[in-house]
């Protein structure tokens, strides 16, 4: 149950391109057609599910305070959490490299459906957006956070999707010539980012509170969230000051 | 020292990292419901960009071409900790606010737009100006998209209330203006955005796409 539900929580609820706006430069750059905006869709889902669950693991034995205990008691009071920025970002650009080298080598035609996107991805906020939502957000499990990046994946692939379907239709409307391209494409972004939140109420049930609290449901989903991570941000504190003591 | 002065003044209007050449909105756009966290966010970025493109620009000629991606990245990652560092220590409650998106700094396409584009061939002054100049049309764009936000949707700004008093009903609310608490859903970032774009190329038709 808790799979399922972070599965859809991290698709729909905290779409990455609608909700957290994470990975909206190549979002913007390669949806002008629906194939290549599929092509970068794959490696994404692709990447983050490889990375996260990597970035995860380096978090819990590496990275967080008390996670070098699994070396000797003298090590336990050690915290390195402020290298997770550069860990990460090593960790993503060295596993793009070497996932484009074994793509490469064993699978062509793969390589050529997927691989111009690649070294895009080493630098797309989405990816490192992913590792960093996961530490903040202490994922428990290394199978939640497999869980974790394949959903946000699918969910920034729909988004994706959707915008190169809607941009290779309005070519044929009218708009106004100083939107043309940009513009229009950001207003568009912004309506269906409007419409995603309606999903807010999707796990909390929308039923017994009534259809008229629906739109609150959303807003206040976001603000949990801020409290949680503002919770979390506290219980780090007092950590990190039980430590120093 | 005119074609200096193009490189600091060019990003600010016609050459506009966000609106014209879309790079950087990933990390910009979730932070601006705030104006101080905007002005925060563009003084980091100004940081990032201005050391960076100098640091770049000085290793330009030792870094091989096939692993620059992950030497630029590090040089990055170094300097957001040290932005997080000082933020966590002089500023917690706002880095509460802007959480991940400081590490997301890393990634912001402006930063290795430039690097690539400008730091690896040319000198350090010319490429710390580059630096600084994108930084500020970057900076500016998050400064009027956070200054709307906050005005509408919470009738402050930077925290001191400019409209008067929503619960006293004193100021503007006296004659029935109300909060629109819509800006200050992240949505509203992205509409906002498009219509200074439509400002813009209304403006300078020159920039219009088709």
């Amino acid at each position: 149950m808790e799979h399922v539900e972070l599965f859809f929580k991290s698709i729909f609820i905290d779409n990455m391109v609608f909700a957290t706006f994470l990975g909206m430069c190549s979002y913007l750059a390669v949806s002008k057609k629906v194939s290549t905006a599929v092509g970068l869709g794959a490696a994404v889902i692709f990447v983050l599910a490889i990375t996260v669950p990597l970035n995860w693991l380096l978090d819990q034995y590496i990275l967080q305070p008390g996670a070098l205990s699994w070396l000797g008691a003298e090590y336990a009071s050690y915290d390195l959490s402020f290298l997770s920025f550069i860990m990460f970002i090593a960790t993503i650009a060295t596993m793009v490299q070497l996932v484009e080298i074994i793509v490469e080598k064993f699978s062509p035609s793969l390589y050529n459906s997927l691989g111009i996107f690649l070294p895009l991805i080493a630098v797309n906020c989405a990816i490192l957006g992913g590792s960093l939502f996961m530490q903040s957000r202490e994922i428990a499990t290394l199978g939640l956070a497999l869980n974790y990046g394949i959903g946000s994946g699918i969910g920034w692939f729909l988004a994706i999707l959707a915008i190169a379907a809607i941009r290779e239709k309005i070519r044929y409307s009218n708009v106004p010539p100083a939107l043309r391209g940009l513009g229009i494409t950001f207003i568009i972004t912004g309506l269906m980012a409007i419409g995603f939140m309606s999903f807010g109420g999707m796990l909390t049930g929308g039923d017994d509170e009534g259809k008229a609290e629906e739109k609150s449901a959303a807003i206040e989903v976001i603000e949990e969230d801020v409290k949680q991570e503002d919770a979390k941000t506290e219980s780090d504190l007092e950590l990190a000051e039980n430590i120093n003591k | 020292m005119a074609k200096d002065s193009r490189l600091i003044l060019d990003p600010l209007t016609d050459n506009n990292p966000i609106t014209i050449q879309v790079l950087g909105i990933c990390s910009a756009l979730a932070i601006t419901a705030e104006l101080e966290a905007s002005i925060v966010m563009s003084i980091s970025v100004l940081f990032v960009m201005g050391v960076g493109n100098v640091v770049i620009s000085l290793m330009r000629n030792i870094i091989p071409s096939k692993i620059r991606i992950i030497a630029q990245l590090i040089v990055v990652a170094t300097l957001v900790i040290i932005v997080d560092l000082v933020l966590k220590a002089f500023a917690y409650e706002l880095s509460k606010t802007l959480s991940v998106f400081v590490g997301l700094i890393i990634t912001n396409c402006i930063i290795m737009g430039r690097f690539e584009a400008f730091a690896l061939g040319n000198g350090p002054y010319r490429s710390f100006l580059d630096g600084i100049g994108n930084a500020l049309g970057y900076g500016i764009i998050l400064i009027i998209v956070g200054f709307f936000r906050e005005l509408l949707g919470s009738g402050t700004l930077l925290g001191i209330p400019v409209l008067g008093d929503p619960i006293e009903k004193t100021g503007l609310y006296a004659l029935g203006y109300e909060n629109n608490g819509f800006m200050l859903l992240s949505p509203m970032a992205l509409i906002v955005v498009g219509i200074i774009i439509w400002v813009q190329r209304t403006r300078n038709k020159a920039l219009i796409e088709d």
